[in-house]
């Protein structure tokens, strides 16, 4: 890609010439700082013997562990499942309270109380959500869960996909109305086109929330069911091993995998 | 249901009010617009123009009043069942529809086959002289280029009352003299009766029909350019149309109005008024003369044709041929 090496050139002789390059440096630090963990972490998945924290030569040895490990993937397939719902119902609720916030009311009361869920501590929302699901005698389950992690997920949407709309022109639908459009075509036709990128970080953030949310689902989990950070917890009581590693580093691929599909996905709606 | 029945009226507005709190951005607006004219609404930033346009496209509702169009009451349709349209000042092009996209936008929505729509969309590009430009995003195009989009979008529809929102006002002043003429040529082709909001007292002048001067959210006075100009119907008609001279009127309340290019200079003691020249200005075609004269607060305006003899610092003498007497308060 001829352009991109351009860019990459012009960028290099733009930082000589306004001085600025020497900002490389604190970069490459924050970066190491950032991802040497991840580094380190990814290495000794691969480490043949039983520590996690000393080097005993390269094996596959825990990722076949990890496979035969039937309640570590019992765990994951039930957060996979729980994110996954959760995210459903958080994105489609989040965005359609997102626009009704920003174009049917001037309520700051309402705003700040759609988005307290995402700033409330965990622990809050946990014990509020253990008394609420006894009070109403709805057993705890996967799907007390899921429910507790669509509720603070919601607020998430809301929040990314309001600071969108906030920067959008309300003109723009008004024009959609003006030119024959109904509420609802318009909300299709161009509202959401032009909070798409929103929508799809807002479920994004959800997705990878509810993965590794621990405190809530402790709380609201029903007896037998083992979310991947509960199981994981109990895992590591009983003594770090290098299988913990192997299935972080699965985790890390798969995130990176649907953060790069969904930004290629945005792009690609942005640009049709 | 109200019916209006007089012939030729395509649009009325009863007695239309609005406020925003202690605003009161229409004030008993009536008006009527006539099939096929070119209508500007004109008055300084604040007067209730924008919310006057908003309210005939329903994007505002008056809080009493009425508005008919052709005799049927407009109020009570949605913006997308109104048979008008609005050309937003912002212009408010879809980023993400090509220009094609953005005008075959409406045509869609009125479910008509898709050839049709191709057709009516080439039709109305060449109209605007985009044809090349229809697979382009907004974001590709210049001012005047997005500016003509915005009207294609909106006459494709075919509507019977076309509303501009201030249209020129976001161009630079080479393009917009340009678009003043193109408007114009535009609304003859098209046969849409046109509503043009500004605050360009010029620009209303050399464009519309008919003006409506607003204040404060009422009509001052609705007549032609010629009209306004000749005869206004008060002191802001006067002060806001065109260069004027104002004098004591026969009465408290009343003002005597002279247009630069009704007055003359004469030898001093022969006229009305006497003075001394502050300035001269050559404008080419014309000069312009100002005339210190110690009764009045600000200098006496003569506008002459050609290069004016007059020298600075010397008494001169002021004639009119015509003046008219304007009242001072705001209908
Ligand atoms: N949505 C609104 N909320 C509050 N005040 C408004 C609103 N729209 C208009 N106004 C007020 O009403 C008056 C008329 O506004 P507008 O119709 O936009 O004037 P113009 O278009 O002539 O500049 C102004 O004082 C403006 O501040
Ligand atoms: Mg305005």
């Amino acid at each position: 890609m001829p352009s991109r090496t351009a860019g990459r050139a012009a960028g290099r002789a733009a930082g000589r010439r306004t001085g600025l390059g020497w900002l490389w440096l604190p970069l490459g630090l924050c970066a190491l700082f950032l991802y040497l963990p991840i580094l380190v972490l990814v290495a000794m998945s691969f480490n043949g013997g039983g520590s996690a924290y000393r080097w005993d030569g390269f094996s596959f040895r825990w990722y076949a562990e990890l496979a035969r490990d039937s309640d570590l993937i019992e765990a994951v397939v039930t957060s996979l499942g729980i994110a996954t719902g959760a995210t459903a119902i958080a994105t489609v609720l989040g965005t359609l309270l997102a626009v009704g916030l920003a174009r049917h009311t001037r309520s700051k009361m309402l705003e700040a109380a759609a988005m307290a869920p995402a700033i409330l501590p965990d622990l809050v929302l946990a014990i509020g959500l253990l008394a609420f699901f006894y009070m109403a005698g709805i057993p705890k389950s996967a799907l007390t869960i899921l429910l507790a992690h669509a509720a603070f997920g919601t607020a998430f949407v809301v929040a990314v996909v309001r600071a969108r709309l906030a920067g959008s022109d309300a003109a723009l639908e008004e024009a959609s109305r003006d030119l024959g459009a109904g509420g609802f075509s318009t909300f299709v036709l161009v509202t959401l086109p032009s909070i798409a990128p929103a929508v799809v970080a807002g479920a994004l953030l959800v997705f990878t929330l509810s993965l590794d949310e621990f405190v809530i689902a402790y709380f609201t989990a029903g007896p037998t069911t083992e979310t991947l950070p509960i199981t994981v917890y109990a895992m590591v009581r009983t003594g770090v091993t290098p299988e913990i590693n192997a299935l972080a580093t699965v985790l890390v691929l798969i995130s990176v995998t649907v953060v790069v599909v969904a930004a290629r996905a945005v792009r690609r709606t942005e640009k049709s | 249901m109200t019916q209006s029945t007089t012939p030729g009226v395509l649009l009325e507005v009863r007695e239309a009010s609005r406020s925003f709190g202690h605003v009161r951005a229409l004030d008993s607006v009536s008006l009527t617009i006539a099939e096929n004219e070119f209508f500007a609404l004109l008055g300084p930033s604040g007067c209730g123009k924008t919310t006057l346009l908003r309210s005939i496209a329903g994007f505002e509702h008056p809080d009493s009043g009425a508005i008919l169009l052709g005799g049927r009451d407009l109020l009570a349709l949605p913006p997308n069942k109104r048979p008008v349209n609005l050309m937003f000042q912002s212009y408010a092009l879809f980023p993400h529809l090509s220009v094609a996209s953005n005008v075959a936008y409406g045509l869609k929505r009125e479910k008509l086959p898709k050839a049709e729509v191709t057709q009516r969309v080439a039709e109305v590009l060449d109209t605007v002289g985009l044809q090349t430009m229809a697979d382009r995003r907004p974001a590709q195009l210049s001012g005047g280029q997005r500016q003509r989009v915005a009207l294609a979008r909106a006459i494709v529809k075919r509507p019977r009352l076309l509303l501009l929102d201030e249209p020129l006002s976001a161009l630079d002043r080479k393009v917009r003299a340009e678009m003043q003429l193109e408007l114009k040529r535009l609304q003859h082709e098209v046969g849409i009766t046109f509503v043009v909001v500004t605050h360009d007292q010029e620009e209303a002048m050399s464009m519309a029909d008919r003006i409506a001067v607003l204040a404060e959210g009422r009509v001052q006075q609705v007549a032609s350019p010629l009209e306004l100009y000749r005869h206004p119907a008060n002191l802001f008609v006067a002060d806001f149309i065109g260069t004027s001279n104002l004098l004591a009127g026969p009465s408290d309340r009343e003002r005597l109005m002279v247009r630069p290019e009704d007055a003359r200079l004469v030898t001093p003691g022969e006229g009305t008024l006497s003075g001394t020249v502050l300035d001269t200005q050559f404008q080419g075609g014309t000069s312009t003369v100002a005339v210190e004269v110690s009764t009045l607060a600000k200098p006496f305006l003569v506008c002459e044709p050609g290069a004016t003899a007059a020298v600075r610092g010397t008494e001169v003498g002021l004639v009119w041929d015509h003046s008219v007497v304007v009242g001072e308060g705001l209908a």
